[in-house]
């Protein structure tokens, strides 16, 4: 069916442009003299001055492991963090927890767990798709190496990021 | 052969089929595209009929006066439904019957039925090696209910329950539907499975002062529904998703059982039995099944080798194969040897005998291999081929008869050059100090062993894993191998080596693919004429004598 656009009518002053761009002009002016008399500051003087106290709760830095208010690690190795990874940056090597270990009826743990901060791209699924709620995306964003294999996080290095949660599932607190 | 069963008209969703008699409803319903979940029911064992999943809507003709079907305006019977769902896998089809499998009710069913089962079933798939593969899961996504009304305390039951030496039992996952009692008792015939207790605190278990240690016990891992059962091997070692599928078969002794090699970034983690009625029903022995971890070691031969002295060193392929030509051209054809392998394929057996042919040697064979068998599945041959090594000539009708005399002639001092393939020569009856005898010894294996640590020339090969080929199982079947994973460092697939050293000994053209090999042996063995290793497909083809039927 056919359709009239309706235009609304321009006035002399909209159909000449100037004045829209001498309104602009004028805010340019106005935050260039602002700064010229040092009553704003724009510039932000990394590293003296950071982002972290103005980072939003939901930011998405590095991917960290954190363990509960037992001290025990949240991972299960189940390796759903390894399958949605879009680039292949987690790689989990799992194992079993000994017999003679107080969360044997855990029964899987990550042997190894390793997080190639070089192919990892912040996206946050691994948080989102992690059933034991073991991995958070923190606020590290200033990930550094001089190496490769500095880049790697291993196991340490992700709980020492990561810290404590407390608080976020009790399935394995009732007796068993 | 008997005659076919007759034809039975049957609806299933309103639709008319036909199917033999005989045939069970949950089958048909198959059949007809209507798939029926189901835990106790497997095609290979009995119908206990006790986990009730497969509850469906089912009718009878309806019958006039005359005891003769009432027919509908559409010329077809009329249905009197049977107001209670029924199950379909402990009933055979009959003329005239009708199956609902998707109505309200039967949808109903599988809720309530799918929510009892989870009941007690803890919710551990994050640890759970059965997540991915698990019909618990896959049947409650698509008929269960979302969530769970259970409140109360779930019931505790052994967890970690050792209950032989491969299986490993978790009792609270298990959900009674009795596969593994079933597969003992009419398949393993090894009664040794059963429940204890009664009501929700039903348990598997081993009977008291036995344990689940049938060479066949691995089987039960594979058709639990659940997590129950776990393999002791695989546990905890790989989510099945991440595992590459490739289809093969079992090396490990002449019957050539069908399976399923799961692997990842080159490493082996499982082997499963894969459906091929002519060869192995459903199942495989545990001794086969777990006869893999030697291709994932970490001894694997890499790089071809050549002696200096009294060690051996790396050199490149052209180098290595330069040396063994120059060594082999030193010898008289009576004082060369070839030991050739039951374990090679077909191909590589047939470009073996090209390499005897071409050195004219008469002292060749293969080393047999046996072990005792089991009425199942495990053949006294523990040669995957030598129904192949016989039919190409690289083996007299009696493997070994020959290898005695080769035996002897190193021995004594006749025989001075030796080709190994794939073989431990030590294990097949020299010593240790005639093989340091000898001028030359051309070795080709995957691992080290004493023999490959006296070769002049060591060519690192590869593992039935990590190449395609063919092979001719105890029954003349021919069955196909397919790469599951790449070979380690700088070995060469079995069938280029031995290519490359007939080329380099009589100046042959080349083959560039193993096809191309293929194509030779159907061009020049009558058996394998109109072959292609394409054309043995998935479950191979019968080649020579008559086939048996398959166990169960």
């Amino acid at each position: 069916m056919a359709y009239k656009v309706v235009r609304t009518k321009l006035t002399f002053a909209e159909k000449i442009y100037l004045p829209a761009v001498l309104a602009g002009l004028g805010i340019t002016i106005k935050h260039f003299f602002r700064v010229l008399t040092g009553k704003k500051k724009e510039t932000m003087q990394y590293p003296e001055e950071r982002w972290d106290s103005h980072l939003p709760e939901h930011y998405r830095g590095a991917p960290t492991l954190v363990k509960d208010e037992h001290g025990k690690e949240r991972c299960v190795a189940c390796q759903l963090c390894e399958f949605i990874c879009p680039p292949r940056a987690i790689t989990i090597k799992p194992g079993e927890i000994p017999e003679d270990d107080r969360w044997r009826k855990v029964e899987k743990f990550p042997e190894e767990f390793e997080i190639d901060m070089i192919r990892c791209i912040y996206c946050g699924l691994c948080e989102e798709v992690c059933p034991e709620q073991a991995i958070f995306l923190r606020k590290d964003y200033a990930i550094t190496g001089l190496t490769r294999a500095e880049m790697v996080h291993d196991k340490k290095r992700l709980y020492e990021l990561g810290g404590v949660m407390t608080g976020l599932v009790f399935k394995w607190n009732e007796k068993k | 052969m008997s005659e076919p069963a007759p034809l039975l008209n049957v609806q299933i969703d309103g639709v008319w089929h036909q199917f033999p008699k005989g045939t069970r409803v949950i089958e048909a319903c198959a059949r007809a595209g209507k798939f029926v979940p189901r835990y106790c029911y497997h095609p290979k064992l009995s119908s206990p009929g006790n986990c009730r999943m497969c509850l469906i809507e089912m009718g009878m003709p309806k019958m006039g006066p005359d005891r003769k079907p009432e027919l509908g305006s559409d010329g077809k019977p009329v249905i009197n439904w049977i107001p209670r769902p029924q199950i379909s896998c402990a009933q055979d089809i009959a003329e005239g019957m009708g199956v609902k499998t998707d109505s309200p009710l039967v949808q109903e069913c599988r809720h309530g039925v799918m929510e009892f089962l989870l009941i007690n079933h803890p919710l551990d798939c994050p640890i759970c090696d059965q997540a991915g593969e698990c019909e618990l899961q896959e049947f409650s996504v698509q008929y269960g209910n979302g969530g769970s009304r259970f409140r109360e305390e779930k019931v505790k039951k052994p967890k970690h329950v050792v209950l032989g030496p491969r299986v490993t039992l978790d009792d609270e996952r298990c959900i009674l539907c009795s596969r593994c009692i079933r597969f003992m008792k009419e398949i393993a015939k090894d009664d040794v499975l059963g429940f204890a207790s009664r009501g929700s605190h039903t348990y598997l278990t081993a009977h008291p002062g036995r344990v689940l240690d049938s060479n066949y016990s691995l089987n039960t891992v594979d058709i639990c529904p659940v997590g129950a059962l776990t393999s002791t091997d695989f546990r905890f070692k790989m989510r099945v998703w991440f595992l590459k599928e490739t289809k093969s078969i079992c090396t490990s002794c002449a019957t050539g059982c069908n399976t399923i090699v799961g692997s990842r970034q080159n490493v082996i983690y499982r082997q499963t039995p894969r459906e091929n009625d002519d060869v192995n029903s459903a199942w495989m022995c545990d001794y086969g099944r777990l006869n893999f971890h030697f291709v994932n070691s970490k001894d694997r031969l890499n790089e071809p080798q050549i002696r200096s002295g009294s060690t051996l060193e790396n050199v490149n392929w052209n180098t290595a194969f330069g040396r063994a030509v120059e060594e082999l051209k030193r010898y008289q054809p009576d004082e060369i040897a070839v030991i050739g392998s039951g374990r090679m394929t077909n191909e590589e057996l047939w470009l073996t005998k090209k390499l005897i042919d071409g050195l004219k040697v008469t002292h060749y064979d293969i080393v047999p291999r046996t072990g005792e068998a089991d009425d199942l599945l495990l053949n006294t041959d523990r040669n995957p081929n030598t129904n192949g090594a016989k039919l190409l000539g690289v083996s007299s009708d009696e493997p070994g008869v020959k290898l005695r005399r080769i035996i002897d002639g190193v021995s004594s001092g006749q025989i001075k050059a030796v080709i190994a393939l794939h073989e431990d020569l030590t294990q097949a009856g020299l010593s240790a100090p005639s093989l340091e005898q000898l001028g030359a010894l051309i070795v080709v294996g995957i691992l080290p062993n004493e023999t490959t640590k006296r070769a002049t020339i060591l060519l690192p090969g590869v593992s039935f894993a990590e190449k395609r080929g063919t092979m001719i199982n105890a029954k003349g079947r021919l069955q196909r191998l397919n790469r599951a994973i790449q070979s380690p460092g700088n070995a060469h697939e079995d069938w280029e080596i031995l290519r490359d050293l007939v080329q380099q000994l009589t100046g042959e053209n080349g083959v560039y693919l193993i096809e191309d090999v293929f194509k030779q042996m159907a061009e020049n063995v009558p058996q394998f004429e109109g072959l292609s290793i394409s054309k043995v497909g998935d479950l191979g083809v019968r080649l020579l004598g008559v086939a048996e039927a398959a166990p169960a």
